[in-house]
């Protein structure tokens, strides 16, 4: 999947490998502080699949997620150095971060739901944006949630604390809030990792719906969900890229040897 | 071997106990004093209205002070203990919260490092400096620029009880604000909402207990204040109809006149400490209900 192509340096770059990619990130490098953390990375995403990231913890997975949304601004000393292109717009180009925020959604590790009522959680995004009309809000968050498929469980308490839920139900809330943005992208940070068996269950088939509509990366630790809910899966060592592929691929033939020893200590 | 360990830990057991009944009797000095003051300014300052008839609601709510004619009423005083405390909040909080906002959000962070040092030692000046500080630039710059015949007036008072707040409500509040989970910012963040809108909609809400706290705490500050008031004040006993009027509040009264009174009078002046004590207990009940929902 490596491109070898020397990138023109302006916002018309066209992938030329996949006419599907709708993330495309071509010599990235990230930087905390001296020490590097991402190493040269370069792969396509495509629309409406699902791209799982897997590897070992400290490999640079949540970093390279975060680095799809901005969200590593946010953190002091940090550099980048290579592209990382979304519909073809060069997101480290632009300064307009709210914008891409917009179009990029993201669930994190642990529920962060705002101590505020479910229905404020979910409309919080959209009443940011400006959407006052009550009629418009009410319907957003009842699709958000039906979008989450959480709505049934939730529609006779939308006024309560969103605190009050379980793990599971916050984190699908979670999903709904991000979803409530009609972004286009979602990136998702082990959204299963802090909820029981069944939740995380709930979570994968939501996932699998929501496919049709947007483009997903998750980063994984569980290498039966990255196998079960992905279409392409890319292995992270050590802050690069080791394999990327189809989801089959990766997990009956990968080419790496360190890819291999990867899945099957993992499955041991 | 074995007598020697036996002997050790029987050392152990008895320092154990010794240090226990120390902690104890420590806690029972506090409290004892503590509980001297206050049945003794109770004690002096209800007797007049116990054993010498006089009423107590005429002395709340009565206007004259003429203690030479046996006339005790406080109810000026309540009135601009009120008003210097409610104006200073409200020069107060803005400032002090955009402050805390300020340096647990926004400023970077070599600027925080003097800052908020600075800050806090604004909270550890003692107060007669803030007092002087208000006689030597503020009571002059009044009589200048606002044409009053004499500085010390309602509005010194208030400006001087605000600036000595600010230590307290940024502080607190600074800490309340970055108590706030790292996850609801990043929360907010990442649905494309601005930092400034991020902090006014999900890290204050979600500091309101603390900056409440910080909040209650200020007014108790500035309510209690007297060195600083004193210089400030004016100490005329009238009901203040405008911010220019001289003025005397609970606290001062006590502190001018306890030197030299005797008898009722000085009773009375107790009866005022009573009245001061009341306001301080209610907003520390205030305070206890913050917190018991802040923790929930
Ligand atoms: N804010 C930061 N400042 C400095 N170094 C950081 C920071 N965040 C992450 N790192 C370092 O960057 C490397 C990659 O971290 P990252 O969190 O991306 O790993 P990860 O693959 O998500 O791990 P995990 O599976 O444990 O979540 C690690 O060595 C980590 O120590
Ligand atoms: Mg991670």
């Amino acid at each position: 999947m490596k491109t070898a192509v020397q990138l023109p340096k302006n916002n018309s770059f066209q992938p030329q490998n996949n006419k599907n990619a709708k993330i495309s990130v071509h010599n990235f490098n990230l930087f905390y502080g001296e020490k590097q953390a991402l190493f040269d990375i370069s792969l396509d995403i495509n629309e409406k699949e699902i791209t799982a990231l897997i590897g070992p913890s400290g490999c640079g997975k949540s970093t390279f997620l975060r680095s799809i949304n901005r969200m590593n601004d946010l953190i002091d000393n940090v550099k980048v150095s290579g592209e990382i292109f979304i519909d073809n717009e060069n997101i480290y180009r632009s300064n307009d971060v709210i914008k891409l925020r917009t179009k990029v959604g993201m669930v994190f590790q642990k529920p962060n739901l705002f101590p505020m009522s479910i229905y404020d959680n979910v409309a919080y995004g959209p009443r940011m944006h400006g959407i006052k009309n009550k009629k418009v809000l009410n319907h957003i968050v009842e699709e958000s949630l039906r979008g989450a498929a959480i709505w049934d469980e939730v529609k006779d308490r939308l006024k309560s604390s969103a605190l009050g839920l379980s793990g599971g139900q916050q984190q699908r809330v979670c999903i709904a809030r991000a979803i409530a943005m009609k972004p286009e992208v979602i990136l998702m940070d082990e959204p299963t990792s802090a909820l029981d068996p069944i939740s995380t269950l709930k979570v994968e088939e939501l996932l699998s719906q929501m496919k049709e509509n947007y483009t997903i990366v998750i980063v994984t630790h569980n290498m039966q969900q990255a196998a079960r809910v992905s279409d392409r899966t890319a292995f992270f060592l050590n802050g690069e890229v080791i394999e990327y592929d189809t989801t089959d691929t990766i997990f009956s033939v990968p080419k790496d040897k360190r890819t291999e020893e990867y899945i099957t200590g993992r499955f041991g | 071997m074995s007598g020697f360990m036996e002997k050790s830990n029987r050392r152990k057991y008895f320092l154990e106990k010794l240090s226990g009944k120390l902690f104890l009797i420590c806690a029972f000095i506090s409290v004892i004093s503590l509980a001297l003051i206050i049945s003794f300014v109770f004690f002096k300052g209800f007797r007049p209205f116990v054993a010498e008839g006089y009423n107590f609601i005429q002395f709340l709510l009565g206007y004259d002070w003429v203690p030479g004619e046996g006339h005790f009423g406080v109810f000026p005083m309540i009135v601009t203990s009120l008003y210097a405390t409610i104006g200073a909040l409200i020069i107060g909080v803005p400032i002090g919260l955009f402050t805390a906002v300020f340096l647990a959000e926004i400023a970077p962070k070599p600027i925080v490092k003097i800052l908020s040092p600075a800050v806090q030692l604004l909270a550890g000046i003692p107060s007669v400096l803030f007092g002087v500080f208000g006689l030597a630039v503020i009571v002059p710059f009044l009589q200048n620029y606002l044409g009053l015949a004499k500085g010390q007036s309602l509005i010194a008072v208030i400006i001087v009880l605000a600036i000595m707040m600010l230590p307290t409500i940024v502080t607190v509040s600074e800490t309340a604000i970055r108590s706030v989970p790292q996850s609801y910012r990043e929360g907010s963040l990442a649905l494309g909402v601005s930092e400034m809108r991020t902090i006014f909609k999900v890290v204050i809400p979600a500091a309101k207990s603390g900056i409440m706290a910080a909040i209650v705490l200020g007014m108790g500050r500035a309510i209690g204040e007297t060195m600083a008031v004193i210089l400030v004040a004016g100490n005329s006993l009238m009901i203040p109809t405008s911010l220019t009027d001289s003025v005397r509040p609970l606290t001062t009264n006590i502190a001018l006149e306890m030197g030299y009174a005797a008898g009722i009078h000085q009773e009375m002046l107790f009866a005022t400490g009573i009245v001061l004590f009341s306001f301080i207990l209610i907003l520390n009940f205030i305070l206890a209900k913050i917190s018991a929902k802040g923790g929930q």
